[in-house]
């Protein structure tokens, strides 16, 4: 047998059956939801076609917009809030902790929850905040109201709360590796310098954290853009999002031509974050040399 | 200032300043934020009260035995596991030879390819779990926990590729090079050589999927048919209302999927150092 027809033979005695397995169970169904955002809704099914009406419907029926623009606004609060909890806290084991298996330790304690199931972890806000909950009797306990309240559960807020809690480990992480990657040189070298505390911060460690940045935000907010967990368990009854109507248009609503163009809106928009930062991240490394 | 900062560099022990302090309290409220919730479940699942409130009553383990006693719910962690373990076989039998594919062959494609398997993993599981409805239905697949086992299949497959392929890229390929002229099959170098080399990325990823696919939702969600996972189940119960037999069962959980993963760490770590060792020497 020849080398090359060899190399060929293994190849496809590994390869086929990936192959196959990854065409039929992930590239067709992907092309199918693209196909049927084409396809036109008929009762009660849909019919084959090519138009975008489907797409169209998104942004011309204020229904849709609506919570098109809801999501992109909560995934921002989301990620600008878990980016908020997240660089202090990794900014203070990267730097301040002195002993290794400290660091060690308290970076694993930040990572931990993200195995503790998601289901759960959303729900226990819920049990949080909610008017019998442990926040409004814990305020009633010690005397501060006197009737439960019900602000704290079913709005943006409380969906807020509890996505950002979810992802926070998602930003910690990412935000952890690059800060500890920074050589200590450089900010020793703005200190002797005589550069204040602040400015070495602003000019070295932020700029040079950028890219562990990055990628918290993308993770977070292609998390929670297609959560729709947490909105039906504390979001009350303003806070559908993208994923929530998409569920609803493949459940209850049968539109499927809808849901798979809302589908495809949803992949757009994660896959359009995840080029974007990408693309930012080579722009800032060819600037820092 | 100059000269100052080179005395402080002198001296190693640099003072705690409020600076530090601030951030210090700072990151230990965020470590509170993360295990408030956490705490809270376990708290109450010994709790006799049977609304999660304060102030704390009885001690109990009530909720554990209504829990394992429940017969709806013991059925739904039996099938999470056979959902699970079946899913990580198809994640094994698919994962190992792409990961292999990947490292070894170069093919048209192949970064469309890399791309398209890590998808999964990227994209929002909603979009994963109804475009694999939207195939099942065309081809007339009736929903079961079988559509469940091949959507966790697919999602999780990507975790296996992915640890796997990094380990192979460090893996030194002479080592196989040697055991082949030493007059090994190729199936014989692969059991003895490569398989003990990738081990623990297997073991290691195996668990992660494990305790991802015992966790997973938005892919089951759309396709499941009459039989529950255990995540299915805690949530028809919790849309329902609120039972502390939910907390007994997610302390559980807890306490099992926390395990599972610093076992896992705990396996590719240990790997990790040993990988310098096995290199032979240049």
């Amino acid at each position: 047998m020849k080398p090359r027809t060899r190399r060929l033979l293994n190849f496809w005695s590994l390869f086929t059956g990936p192959a196959l397995w990854w065409g039929t169970v992930l590239l067709v169904p992907y092309l199918m939801m693209l196909a049927i955002s084409f396809y036109t809704r008929q009762f009660p099914f849909h019919v084959p076609d090519f138009q975008f009406g489907n797409y169209v419907t998104l942004i011309a029926d204020s229904q849709y917009f609506t919570v098109l623009l809801r999501s992109l606004w909560i995934a921002l609060a989301v990620s600008v809030t878990t980016f908020c909890l997240s660089y202090p806290l990794a900014y203070f084991l990267a730097f301040k902790v002195r002993s290794n298996r400290l660091r060690l330790f308290l970076y694993t304690a930040a990572i931990v929850p993200l195995w503790v199931s998601y289901l759960l972890r959303a729900y226990t806000w819920k049990t949080i905040l909610g008017s019998e909950g442990i926040l409004n009797s814990f305020l009633m306990w010690i005397g501060i109201i006197s009737e439960p309240s019900t602000i704290f559960l079913y709005n943006q807020g409380a969906m807020v709360v509890t996505m950002a809690y979810i992802f926070t480990p998602f930003m910690v992480m990412p935000i952890y590796a690059s800060l500890e990657k920074i050589p200590r040189s450089l900010i020793e070298a703005s200190k002797d310098l005589g550069a204040p505390r602040f400015t070495t911060f602003r000019k070295i460690t932020l700029p040079l954290s950028m890219p562990g940045v990055l990628a918290g935000f993308t993770f977070t907010f292609g998390l929670s853009i297609g959560d729709f967990i947490s909105p039906i368990l504390v979001g009350g009854p303003y806070s559908n999002m993208i994923a929530n109507v998409v569920a609803t248009q493949f459940g209850m609503a049968m539109n499927w031509p809808l849901g798979s163009a809302l589908g495809v809106v949803l992949l757009v928009i994660v896959l359009g974050i995840i080029t974007a930062s990408d693309k930012l991240e080579r722009i800032g490394r060819i600037n820092l040399g | 200032m100059a000269t100052v900062t080179l005395h402080d560099a002198g001296t190693r022990k640099k003072p705690i300043d409020a600076g530090t302090t601030g951030l210090g309290v700072a990151a230990l409220c965020v470590l509170a934020f993360l295990y408030t919730p956490i705490a809270t479940l376990i708290v109450f699942s010994f709790n006799s009260n049977s609304i999660t409130r304060l102030p704390l009553e009885d001690f109990t383990f009530d909720w554990y035995t209504r829990a394992l006693g429940n017969p709806d719910l013991m059925t739904a962690v039996w099938n999470s596991v056979f959902v699970g373990v079946s899913a990580v076989m198809i994640c094994l039998a698919i994962g190992i030879p792409t990961a292999l594919a990947l490292d070894r062959h170069d093919f048209p494609g192949k970064t469309v390819f890399r791309r398209l398997v890590i998808l999964p993993i990227t994209l929002p599981g909603l979009i994963t779990g109804v475009s694999m409805l939207t195939f099942f239905r065309s081809v007339g697949v009736d929903l079961s926990i079988w559509t469940v086992i091949i959507g966790h299949g697919t999602a999780l497959t990507a975790i296996v590729v992915t640890n796997v392929f990094a380990r192979l890229q460090r893996f030194d390929r002479r080592i196989e090079e040697a055991s082949a002229d030493l007059g090994a099959r190729p199936w014989q170098t692969f059991r003895h050589v490569t398989l003990p080399n990738i081990r623990s990325a297997i073991i290691g990823s195996s668990l992660i999927s494990f305790t991802l696919s015992f966790d997973e939702i938005p892919v089951t969600f759309f396709l499941t048919g009459r039989d529950n996972t255990l995540p299915m189940y805690i949530w028809s119960v919790i849309r329902r209302g609120i039972t502390p037999e939910i907390n007994a069962v997610g302390t559980i959980i807890v306490i099992v999927s926390i395990t599972l993963i610093l076992i896992s760490v705990f396996m590719m770590h240990r790997e990790n150092d040993r990988a310098g060792p096995v290199r032979p020497a240049r």
